[in-house]
Parts: structure tokens; C-alpha cells; sequence
């Protein structure tokens, strides 16, 4: 299917991406040419198919509720470049 | 090195060999393979500390005592760079280490380094690391396969007897095919994921590159097996790998699968590959044809789960909590989408965009379920093959290793190269690569697959072909 800029826009706002415009036509093209190849699984037949998630239709198993990994907050913060007072930091978002 | 990896680790145990020389001779042939780009870090002091330690009581030492070995760089390691080959992660040191990394440590194994591979584990080249591509021992213009390239150029080069990989879609099977070595993808649950930087949840599984069937069975079995911290582990008892080396194929019933052999597959190696199918049928097995039609659509339906669960899976990196962080942020949507920007290369955000499409409103149904729907009729597929057979076979890959930069620029035709091996995937089925000749100097691979959880059965196979063969023991040049 044809990308054209709003659609490549949403797409970019949705995975919180910035596009530079030297990539735009690229992309689109790209893009374009890869819906084309997914786009063929429309012409499979799949009336009365569960959808498949998992290998072996697998479900997540409920952890035992205990403490595995103490208190690591030190080491986990440290990997942040802007972590400060045990806090990770962002930008202001409150005006 | 040219004994396998469980008589070696013998010789550490009773003290006839060092396992700090072990070491020096693998970090000094490292070094002499500084022109494949394959290492992303090198480990010199921690592979020196770590062989000595086990030199300092080696009769305590494990099945794999002072053996050399590098992680894909998508393994977390403890206090070594883990950088998944991405500039979002240049300087990520984790605090723990992976499963996968902590079993092969206990079991006496030593990493000397960490092995590029196609960022985030996305390619079928190693073109796509952030330290450029990495070149293949047989033809140094030549791509080694991908995402573990890393892996397969430093086990075929001689630096180390073994590596790990990951397989979401081919990544250890079609890399092992082009470097002309051994490549086992286990069963999806066979081996811990925990700790292994995630693509695409419900295809990623560790796997082992080496290069025969035996050292593949000694270093899977130091890491399969239930790990509580994987949730999607399974608990089913670990075969005896070893032992199964010994089973062959007479009596096997193998399924030449006719979709592996279609129109984009080189003559040549499917010609090659059907040499070795009459090396196993010599060795007792029976060849019989088989159809799976689905597979053809194996392709598309992958290209839609394996984007749409990296989109999801790759939301983490947004500059707070680890990895990349865009400077001066002017406020949150900027620090996210800059941070993305300058932090991901361009396969990364084709796939990224590739999977927030097929996620989107109004397309959901269309791709993504429709995916998950065509997800099914492949894994029944397969199942239908294997009430009568015991493995399926094919060439690992449609080509031989292509040239470096000749498919980078056509994402189709780099998506092409996977064509064989992504169905297994779906399916969540084993699988292995196993040296299977040559094709213009460059090394073929035959695929196997296996029902769920047998991967004894692949490795049997793959040593029978050994024994008829010497394709495993074949070396490029310079790296003899």
C-alpha cells in the first residue's frame, strides 16, 4: 500500500521516533514495499483459525510472590545518565 | 583446538592443559583476526581471571573447564559492555548477568570477548552493527550471515571453539550455514531467555554455534534447561545430548521439504544440499518427499510478528532509565524521540515503524491477526509432517554468502535470504545448520528440524553426516 507523509508522521508519533526529513522518501518507499509484502497474508484463507501467540499455545506461569532480587535501586539508577536523590529525572512536565 | 571441546575441558581437569593458555592462545588468535570486525569487546583481563581461577582447583572445574568462548553481544554479561551492537547501548554495562552466560561460566567456560551482530539481533548480514560489518573467514567481501555473524566468523576463524547465538528468525542457523560451521537453534522454552536483550518475544531463543554435532551437544547441555526467571522456560526434563551423538539415522525417516527447494533457492546449493541428504540415506535414512504449503507464506506472516513484538519490546529505550540519552532535551516528547533518533539505526526504525503499522487501528485485524491466524497453519503444518517423519531438511539458506553492501540497500531481498529458516520460528520448533559442502569455495548448509524438545534427534543426525563427510573439517584460508 501507498505511505504517504501523514501516514509515515502518525507511524513516527506512535513509536516515539523522530524522522530527520533526509530519510522521509526512504522510508516511504521502504515502507511501501514491506506492507506489499505482508499485505500478500490477506489472500490466505484463515476462516475458523485461532490466532497463535505462542509456541505450543503456551500461557505465562504466575511466579511464586517472594522477594528475589533485594534492594538493587543503587546499581539500577546508576545506569541512567540523569538519575539524582534516587530519583530518575525527565524534563519538566508540569508547567 | 582441533580436539572437540569435552576432551579438552578433560585435559584442563587433570592439569595437562592451562586453562590460562587456553585463553592467551584465543585471545592472541583474537588479535590476528582483528580484520573481521567480529568482536565488539574484548575481555583479555576478565578471560585472564577466569582462567586462572579454574587453574587454581581445575579437578573442580565443569564439563566445559577453561574452554574459550565469546556471547553474542546481545547476552547480558555482569560488569561487561552489552551493547546489542547499538549505539542505544554503546555504554551499557549490566549489573547481572544472562542464564545463558551464568551456566556456561559455572560449567568452567571462559569468555574472552562479546561478538558483534545486526543490531538489536535485526538482519540476516552483520551489516547492520553500529561498529560496521563484519567479514567472513572464507571470502573477506563477503557477508558472514546474520544477526550472530559475530559469532560464526570468530568459531569458523579459529579464535574460539564455540559461541553463542540467538534465533528469532534463522539468526544462528543461516550465519552457521554461511561460515560453514555448526548452528543449533533449540526448542522455544529450551533455553533460558532471561537476560538476552529481546527482539521478538515469541520467537527469540539462545542457541550454540560451533564446529562439529559433539561440541554443540556439550555446550547445550550446560545451558538448557527450566529457569524460573524466564517465565516462558519450560520445565520438561533436559535429553542427554552427549549420548544422543551416538544414535545415527538408520531407520530415520527425513522429509525433503519441496518449499525449501523453490524458485529463490540457488540450483547450486540445493544441488549441494541434496549431496548430503544421500551421505544420511547412505547412512541408513529414508528420504521421502514432502509438502508443506504454508511455509510459503512464512515470510509475510514473519515480517508481521517479529516487527510488531520489536515495536513493543523496543518502547524501553526512551533515554530514562538506561542506554542512549539525547542532550538538553527541550522537554518529554523530545528526550523520547531524539533519544530514538540518534539511538537506533535505520534497520531498527524500519522495523520499528514496520510494527507500529501492523499494530495500528484499523490494521490490527488485517496483519496482525491475520499473522497470528497464518502463525497456526504453519505450526499444523509442520505437525502434520511430523506424524510421519522424524525431521524435515532443506538448504539452511537460498544462497551461499552474498557480498557485502550487494542487499542493503533492497530490504526485500535481505528479508529473502531468511526464506528457510523463519517458519521454524513460528512454529517454535529445533533446528540446525549443518556443514554441507561448498558452492564456489563458500560453504553450504543443510538445515534439519525437529519436533519440539528433540533436539537429540538433530544432533545425532548432524554427527552421522559427520562421519561421511569431512565438510566440518574444512578451514579458510588464513585461519588455519
Amino acid at each position: 500500500m501507498t505511505i504517504d507523509e501523514s501516514t509515515l508522521d502518525h507511524l513516527a508519533r506512535l513509536a516515539r521516533l523522530r524522522i530527520e526529513p533526509a530519510d522521509r522518501g526512504g522510508l516511504m518507499a521502504d515502507l511501501a514495499a514491506l506492507t506489499g509484502l505482508v499485505g500478500r497474508l490477506a489472500a490466505v484463507d484463515t476462516a475458523g483459525v485461532e490466532p497463535l501467540s505462542h509456541p505450543g499455545d503456551l500461557t505465562l506461569r504466575l511466579a511464586p510472590d517472594v522477594v528475589t532480587e533485594g534492594d538493587r535501586a543503587d546499581a539500577l539508577l546508576a545506569l541512567s545518565e540523569a538519575a539524582q536523590g534516587g530519583y530518575y529525572t525527565v524534563p519538566k512536565v508540569i508547567e | 583446538m582441533s580436539i572437540d571441546i569435552a576432551a579438552l575441558a578433560a585435559r584442563v581437569r587433570d592439569g595437562t592443559v592451562r586453562a590460562r593458555d587456553l585463553a592467551e592462545e584465543a585471545l592472541a588468535r583474537a588479535e590476528a583476526a582483528r580484520s573481521l570486525n567480529a568482536l565488539v569487546t574484548l575481555d583479555a583481563d576478565g578471560a585472564r581471571g577466569a582462567a586462572d581461577a579454574i587453574d587454581a582447583a581445575p579437578a573442580r572445574a565443569g564439563a566445559l573447564a577453561g574452554i574459550p568462548l565469546v556471547h553474542k553481544d546481545l547476552f547480558s554479561t555482569r560488569g561487561l559492555r552489552t551493547t546489542a551492537s547499538s549505539r542505544m547501548l554503546a555504554d551499557y554495562v549490566p549489573p547481572f548477568d544472562a542464564t545463558v552466560v551464568e551456566r556456561l561460566a559455572a560449567a568452567g567456560a571462559v569468555t574472552i570477548g562479546k561478538a558483534s551482530l545486526d543490531e538489536f539481533a535485526m538482519g540476516s548480514s552483520n551489516e547492520t552493527a553500529d561498529t560496521g560489518p563484519v567479514r567472513n573467514p572464507w571470502d573477506p567481501t563477503c557477508v558472514p550471515g546474520g544477526s550472530s555473524g559475530g559469532s560464526a566468523a570468530l568459531v569458523a576463524a579459529g579464535v574460539v571453539p564455540v559461541a553463542t547465538g540467538t534465533d528469532t528468525g534463522g539468526s544462528v542457523r543461516q550465519p552457521a550455514a554461511f561460515c560453514g560451521i555448526t548452528g543449533l537453534k533449540p526448542t522455544y522454552g529450551r533455553v533460558s531467555r532471561f537476560g538476552m536483550i529481546a527482539f521478538a518475544s515469541s520467537l527469540d531463543q539462545a542457541g550454540v554455534l560451533a564446529r562439529s554435532a559433539a561440541d554443540c551437544a556439550h555446550a547445550l547441555a550446560a545451558i538448557a534447561g527450566h529457569d524460573p526467571r524466564d517465565p516462558t522456560s519450560h520445565p520438561c526434563p533436559v535429553d542427554d545430548y552427549v549420548a544422543a551423538l551416538g544414535d545415527g539415522v538408520a531407520g530415520r525417516r527425513i522429509g525433503v521439504v519441496r518449499e525449501w527447494f523453490g524458485d529463490g533457492v540457488d540450483p547450486a546449493v540445493a544441488a549441494q544440499v541434496r549431496v548430503a541428504l544421500e551421505r544420511l540415506e547412505a547412512a541408513g535414512a529414508k528420504l521421502i518427499d514432502v509438502a508443506l504449503p504454508t511455509l510459503d507464506h512464512a515470510i509475510p506472516a514473519y515480517y508481521v510478528i517479529a516487527p510488531a513484538e520489536a515495536s513493543s519490546n523496543l518502547a524501553r529505550y526512551d533515554g530514562v532509565r538506561y542506554g542512549h540519552r539525547a542532550a538538553d532535551p527541550a522537554d518529554l516528547a523530545d528526550l523520547y524521540t531524539r533519544t530514538r533518533a540518534e539511538g537506533f539505526g535505520a534497520e531498527v526504525k524500519r522495523r520499528i515503524l514496520l510494527g507500529t503499522f501492523v499494530l495500528s487501528s484499523g490494521y490490527y485485524d488485517a496483519y496482525y491477526r491475520q499473522a497470528q491466524r497464518v502463525r497456526r497453519l504453519i505450526a499444523d503444518d509442520f505437525a502434520r509432517a511430523f506424524a510421519d517423519v522424524d525431521l524435515l531438511a532443506g538448504p539452511t539458506a537460498p544462497t551461499v554468502a552474498f557480498r557485502i553492501g550487494e542487499k542493503t540497500s533492497d530490504p526485500l531481498a535481505m528479508y529473502a535470504a531468511d526464506v528457510n529458516t523463519v517458519a521454524v520460528n513460528l512454529a517454535g520448533l529445533p533446528a540446525i545448520s549443518v556443514p554441507a559442502g561448498f558452492v564456489d569455495g563458500l560453504p553450504v548448509g543443510l538445515q534439519l528440524a525437529a519436533p519440539a524438545f528433540a533436539e537429540g534427534r538433530l544432533l545425532a543426525a548432524a554427527a552421522a553426516l559427520e562421519q561421511r563427510s569431512d565438510w566440518h573439517r574444512a578451514r579458510p584460508e588464513g585461519f588455519r
